[in-house]
């Protein structure tokens, strides 16, 4: 029978979560990494049980973990990230030139082709591949380069690359996402990149409309079978692409409130998209202390509230822009963990939700693997 | 030989106990300890210096004979009772956060 493994990134360790496809009693294994930092897990979907994991803490730095097993044992692989050249500077919260530093790995996003290729979004915003299982990292160094660079600001975060897309039907084409800077495109594999924010509006944080870079993207996702309908969650408003990030459209609609962090799409319905409207981004919890998830089934715009089984009263946790995610079995599993240690399942789109785990630390990140 | 006490994480990232002991060729330093401390456990490269660098990590400190040696020079010779193997030394995870 095909089963689940919820790879469960917290701010005290890692967790690796399992269930048959009924997907009903589970298994819980962890912590891994105990008392780390574990900002994102993810395995690679052609070998499933080779899994990266991002491991770090302001004592003792990044580390990289493997997995050749589906998360039972682990060794640490390559840690030198080194920026490419001069780093140079970008904007510091004061406008201020500020040398690039790097400080941690938010997310690893294997190769959809390689289990040895894996790419690395870190802090200071930059991206890392590997190509021999994590050993060594090398910069790509084009889109720091490409010009706008000098004028990247941070958000409140940090100023992180959280967001790596890749093309199941073009290997070249790359979207990548940095808070708070926006997104950006490569067409050839990670060599050159291209601002690609047109449509998006920040007028709270941005004076000019049309700005080139300086966006606040919080997610990005995009269905395997569609890859050039990107849908995402900005720090306000809920866009969507349908020309592979050449330009956006807002989509927020009927949603309650459309600042938010996590978002994700159905596995099987490229038009079914998943958000949780967070109240605002000073009180970054759910409105009125319910927590929700919102459906849209037509690609944005016309959103219905999904609450069986979630607590709707005073709940104020957050959902982590990496921690939401989908299975793909045939009635799609939609997860996504909370600040409070919560990890919620539907194993019916979104219908019905109950709770995996209730007391892990603050949730950072979950990925779903879905097994033969 | 010195003997080299590790914080928590980093024993349980090496796989060790507390303590540790590393041969070290030539006049024992904080340098050259923890450079045969990382050739005896590459796993911990970068954890204690910053890999690029070299530099000791802000929050890491290191002590012997009742001594907070973090500031001296990473060259400078290290007491004679670490090196005898009389006392330990320490790498401590520096008290911060919360």
């Amino acid at each position: 029978m095909a089963g689940v493994r919820v790879l469960v990134g917290t701010r005290k360790g890692a967790f690796v979560l399992s269930s048959d496809g009924k997907r009903e009693n589970w298994d819980v294994a962890g912590p891994h990494f105990a008392g780390w930092e574990m900002y994102h897990l993810k395995g690679s979907p052609v070998e499933p049980d080779r899994i990266y994991a991002s491991q770090s803490n302001g004592w003792f730095g990044q580390l990289i973990q493997r997995s050749d097993d589906g998360g039972a044992t682990w060794q640490p692989v390559g840690n030198q990230f080194q920026y490419e050249g001069v780093p140079g500077t970008h904007q510091w919260y004061d406008g201020t030139p500020h040398p690039w530093e790097f400080a941690r790995v938010w997310h690893l996003e294997p190769s959809l082709t390689d289990p040895d290729t894996v790419y690395a979004g870190v802090e200071d915003a930059a991206l890392f591949r590997s190509t021999d299982g994590g050993h060594s990292w090398h910069e790509l160094a084009g889109l720091r380069g490409h010009g706008s660079g000098s004028s990247w600001q941070p958000g409140a975060g940090g100023m992180c690359l959280h967001t790596i897309v890749l093309d199941p039907r073009d290997p070249g084409r790359i979207v990548i996402a940095i808070s708070a800077a926006g997104v950006f495109r490569s067409d050839d594999g990670g060599e050159t990149w291209r601002p690609a924010n047109r449509g998006l509006r920040s007028g709270d944080s941005i004076p000019d409309d049309d700005a080139e870079v300086g966006h606040c993207v919080h997610h990005l996702a995009r269905h395997a079978a569609r890859p050039e309908v990107l849908y995402m969650q900005k720090h306000w408003d809920v866009m969507r692409s349908d020309d592979g990030a050449e330009s956006w459209v807002e989509v927020s609609g009927d949603l309650p409130t459309d600042f938010g962090f996590a978002i994700d799409v159905h596995a099987h319905e490229p038009e079914t998209v998943y958000v949780v409207p967070i109240k605002s981004d000073s009180e970054h919890f759910p409105l009125d202390g319910q927590l929700r998830v919102y459906r849209s089934r037509v690609g944005g715009n016309e959103w219905e509230p999904l609450t069986k089984g979630l607590p709707q009263a005073n709940c104020y946790v957050n959902v982590l822009r990496d921690a939401m995610a989908v299975d793909s079995l045939d009635d799609c599993g939609v997860y996504f963990g909370t600040t409070g240690g919560q990890v919620y399942a539907s194993s019916d789109s979104g219908d019905s939700w109950a709770p995996i785990v209730r007391d892990l630390p603050a949730v950072l990140s979950v990925e779903v693997q879905t097994l033969p | 030989m010195i003997r080299v006490v590790l914080p928590v994480h980093l024993r349980d990232l090496a796989q060790v106990n507390r303590e540790v002991q590393v041969d070290v060729i030539g006049q024992p330093t904080q340098r050259s300890v923890i450079d045969a401390l990382e050739a005896s456990y590459p796993m911990l490269k970068g954890t204690i210096r910053d890999p690029l660098t070299q530099r000791r990590r802000a929050f890491v400190r290191f002590f012997a004979c009742e001594e907070d040696l973090s500031h001296d020079s990473p060259d400078a010779p290290l007491p004679e009772a670490v090196v005898t193997g009389a006392e330990p030394f320490f790498v401590v995870g520096a008290m911060a956060g919360g």
